[in-house]
């Protein structure tokens, strides 16, 4: 699948942006450890530029991004439009959340129901992301049980280490061994899901999908048009195998050694020093994400693909 | 609304006869010439003279080759929007651009509605949708419902261009929700089949296999050079050299 920028910066920043909420949300419903007041409000406001960053740069692709209000009708069918109807929703629920830090004009019983709230739209609104992409039984490579807790995993991931800078700023950094638990678990299960993709078989093959396999082995003689098309460019993107593996790698470096590295040292450390390593922790780990991302994409493989001669 | 009817009316759809498509890309041509001048226009060209062209097509025609060795045999492949009955490019989209019509399940979009997401593509395994860049909008085969219903062309012209252009008769257009249509009844007589049923989209469009074909030795001309009853004739007279020669050259002279 042709990886666009646009909606890798969508899936990414969106998703740390809804992952620093559920964290922020926690620390309200005292769950977790609260930042300051102050850092917690302008983190909820960083949040919201991610998601709205996300957002908007998903727009960027579209045919008609002034249409795009239009994708709010047709949840009862489509996870896309859900997505949609699930941001909008977190709105509203996100900035009172972000008001409540430095004005108490609320009734504490409302902020306690509405961070509550917050946690759940920001889960089900990366549920929905997730969802568009494992619900495509076209692209075997998505369409399986590790696509949806990895989406959820990184958006919490990438957040949580954003929430660690808001406690590092705060100077009261704790919580490092929670988010360095949920860092591991995201990525044993990317892991996982490299190993799945690797050695999994498909059972449609040129033969299933032309129904001249009963005639033997089908290969592609001619190709009906002798330069590239849309269905090729959009969903016959091939990345080289070792490119692959080489981006993989990179990605596990940036994405979890570097932070994982940098955290366990924030025990080692104190002050300033430690702020320093959770914001390289936050920078490399985005970078990751960004990368394991890229190559969510350009790994993946699509049915159509299969008329042109190539397999899943 | 991209929630699919419990059911259609019709099942309004193709089948379309493997055994006997020449590959001459008839279909697609006049596909393209008849849905760039009305209502899918403008089906964008792009780089149409030069080096790399490329363009929105609803039909494309594959050459395949299957087996190996002695049976080798070519098959020629239109593929184009199956019409489905449980089609995920409806399903998928956000905005209702996308919709499969009750009376006679033909999938359409709504280029008005349409935001240009492409998410319909993706979830298309037949690779029957594509993006128009210069309407930025999503098109497909309507199979062509601006002929199929059009009272101002002659009866025998309301059929889909790819039908009417075909100039061996593989593809033909009916109701195959009807299964005492002439098509229901071509297609089950054939053996008529579903492309990657695996899919689970349930196409309505239906392909007619390759007959089996009739291994006689060497005919083929891989083992043995195919010989006409004249030449056989001649061989059965043993003669060789010159007069070998001199009977080939009469008898093909007489046979003319």
């Amino acid at each position: 699948m042709h990886p666009a920028y646009s909606v890798i910066l969508f899936t990414s920043a969106s998703g740390a942006g809804y992952g620093l909420l559920i964290w922020l949300a926690l620390s309200w419903l005292g769950l977790v450890s609260a930042p300051q007041p102050w850092i917690a409000f302008w983190m909820a406001i960083f949040a919201l530029v991610l998601i709205t960053t996300g957002l908007l740069a998903s727009t960027f692709h579209l045919g008609h991004p002034e249409r795009a209000w239009r994708a709010f009708s047709q949840w009862r069918s489509s996870w896309l439009s859900r997505e949609g109807v699930l941001a909008v929703l977190t709105y509203p629920v996100a900035l009172v959340l972000t008001v409540v830090w430095v004005w108490d004009g609320i009734p504490p019983i409302l902020t306690t129901v509405n961070a509550a709230l917050l946690c759940l739209l920001c889960l089900l609104t990366v549920l929905a992301t997730g969802m568009i992409y494992a619900s495509l039984k076209t692209i075997p490579r998505w369409s399986n049980a590790f696509v949806v807790p990895v989406y959820l995993l990184f958006a919490l991931a990438s957040g949580g280490l954003l929430y660690l800078l808001a406690l590092a700023l705060s100077g009261t950094l704790t919580m490092v061994a929670l988010v360095l638990a949920v860092l591991l678990l995201s990525w044993l299960v990317k892991w996982r899901y490299w190993r799945f993709i690797d050695t999994q078989k498909s059972a449609s093959n040129s033969g299933t999908a032309t129904g001249l396999g009963h005639l033997g082995s089908v290969r592609q003689l001619d190709a009906p048009h002798t330069s590239e098309n849309y269905l090729l460019q959009e969903m016959g993107y091939v990345v080289a195998r070792k490119h692959s593996r080489k981006l993989r790698r990179m990605a596990l470096l940036l994405g979890f050694v570097v932070p994982f590295t940098a955290l366990i040292l924030t025990y080692a450390v104190a002050g300033h020093t430690s702020t320093l390593l959770i914001l390289i922790a936050v920078i490399s780990g985005f970078a990751g994400v960004l990368i394991e991302r890229w190559l969510f994409f350009a790994e993946a493989r699509h049915a159509v693909t299969l008329f042109y001669g190539r397999s899943l | 609304m991209t929630s699919l009817p419990k059911t259609t009316q019709k099942k309004l759809g193709l089948v379309t006869d493997l055994d006997i498509c020449v590959g001459c890309h008839a279909c697609a041509v006049s596909c393209k010439e008849w849905n760039a001048g009305g209502h899918s226009s403008p089906l964008t060209d792009l780089n149409p003279y030069e080096k790399d062209p490329m363009g929105v097509w609803f039909n494309r025609v594959h050459v395949y080759e299957t087996d190996d060795g002695e049976n080798t045999r070519t098959v020629n492949f239109p593929r184009s929007c199956l019409h489905c009955e449980e089609p995920a490019c409806v399903t998928v989209c956000p905005t209702g651009a996308s919709y499969k019509r009750e009376e006679d399940g033909i999938v359409l979009i709504n280029a008005d509605t349409c935001i240009g997401c492409k998410l319909c593509s993706w979830a298309c395994p037949y690779g029957a949708r594509e993006y128009d860049s210069d309407d930025g909008v999503m098109k497909k085969c309507t199979l062509c419902i601006d002929r199929i219903y059009n009272e101002n062309l002659l009866e025998s012209e309301r059929q889909p261009a790819c039908v009417t252009a075909c100039p061996v008769g593989a593809r033909h257009f009916g109701d195959l929700g009807d299964p005492d249509s002439d098509i229901s009844k071509l297609s089950v007589s054939r053996g008529g089949y579903d492309l990657m049923p695996e899919s689970g989209m349930k196409p309505v469009n239906q392909y007619l296999p390759p007959r089996p074909r009739k291994n006689l030795p060497g005919s083929t001309g891989v083992k043995q050079q195919v010989q006409n009853p004249a030449q056989q004739e001649n061989k059965a007279s043993s003669a060789n050299g010159f007069f070998a020669w001199l009977d080939k050259t009469l008898s093909s002279g007489t046979a003319g």
